[in-house]
């Protein structure tokens, strides 16, 4: 049953999430954290961190550790290929018929249409992770690692690997 | 030969790239049209239309779809095994290490320090889609789609699977019209 549970969730998550990888990281969580159960929204925050420290897609490095976590390696290749193969054949297939549709207003706007409610999702878990860092720690740290990494990734375009292993130490030495 | 290529220009490419799927899409166009020239870059854009017209990540998408124009199968399961399986297997390793230790004093003190840069990453995300919301639709209806998804998701608890379902259906089945769609969407794109 876990592995057709598996199955569903990263298949499902992947058919809905329009706008690439990242696109799907809010539904994952939902169903993961609050449908399964099978991780706390610490534990997805931590992978998602890990996740965007490392290189390659997202939403497979997800898949197969969330997959691995509870299902072990078959549970980590079947959550990789529901991520990749739906779409990936529904591309290969409908080519041709895609090609000809591609300029269609029907079809840009599925993307355009779905892309506000990610991004509230995409809101809610930011919410989500400063509300959890304020119950946790003091203000100042947050608004320190905070402001910091924004500052790093965004202005100085530092590789988010090193953000998020400068946080780590800074966690390990002031933090615990 | 030609599989070695494959594997070669998705493993760098991937390797290379941070930040999630779409951002790494330059470095695939690299290897794929300036580096090994399998297609020009006219191509390479109409793929990678069709490829964002289709849910789940794009660039395995992309991996998948090229590797099999230049390979076949056994291609197709070449540019995908490059793009994903080394960080995957890294993930897995570090992960599990990290909860081995996870009762450790200084390693709760990571978890701490790390959250609020997930926060930072995660509110990044929202500004790109509310960024890229905005090139396709107006500013109004934008702002609609947020307080509406906000209202049901958070207050109603409305499962987002549904609505997001919903909304693919409604976009595709909503008639076009045909003059004033084709304005805005040419003077947007």
């Amino acid at each position: 049953m876990i592995y057709l549970h598996i199955f569903w969730v990263f298949f499902m998550t992947n058919m809905l999430g329009y706008g690439g990888g990242p696109a799907t990281i809010p539904l994952i969580q939902k169903e993961v954290v609050d449908h399964y159960g099978w991780m706390t929204v610490q534990e997805f925050n931590e992978a998602f961190a890990m996740g965007n420290a490392l290189p390659g897609p997202i939403a497979t490095k997800m898949g197969g550790y969330i997959g691995f976590q509870e299902g072990g390696w078959l549970g980590a290749f079947l959550a990789v290929l529901a991520t990749v193969t739906p779409s990936l054949l529904l591309m290969i297939t409908l080519m041709g018929i895609l090609y000809k549709n591609r300029t269609s207003p029907r079809v840009k706007r599925m993307t355009a249409y779905v892309k506000p409610t990610i991004a509230v999702l995409l809101g809610v878990m930011a919410f989500q992770a400063f509300f959890d860092s304020y119950v946790q720690i003091s203000v100042v740290h947050i608004v320190i690692l905070a402001a910091g990494s924004y500052w790093l990734m965004e202005k100085r375009k530092v590789h988010p690997g090193l953000v998020v292993l400068s946080s780590l130490i800074y966690g390990a030495v002031l933090l615990s | 030969m030609k599989q070695r290529d494959i594997f070669i220009a998705f493993f760098r490419s991937s390797m290379l790239g941070y930040g999630g799927g779409p951002t790494t899409i330059p470095l695939v166009q690299k290897e794929v049209v300036e580096r090994f020239k399998w297609m020009d870059n006219e191509e390479f854009g109409d793929i990678l239309a069709i490829g964002n017209t289709l849910p789940g990540p794009i660039n395995t998408k992309m991996a998948g779809y090229i590797g099999y124009r230049i390979g076949g199968i056994p291609g197709t399961i070449n540019a995908i095994l490059a793009t994903i399986l080394p960080t995957i297997i890294l993930m897995i390793v570090l992960l599990t290490t990290l909860k081995t230790f996870k009762d450790l004093a200084w390693v709760q003190g990571m978890t701490r320090g790390v959250l609020p840069v997930v926060g930072v990453m995660l509110a990044v995300l929202t500004k790109d889609f509310l960024q890229s919301s905005v090139k396709g639709l107006r500013w109004a209806t934008v702002a609609l789609h947020v307080i509406a998804a906000l209202f049901l998701i958070e207050f109603l608890h409305v499962h987002p699977a549904i609505i997001i379902a919903s909304l693919l259906l409604f976009a595709f089945f909503k008639p076009v019209k045909k003059e004033t769609t084709n304005k805005k969407k040419g003077r947007s794109s």
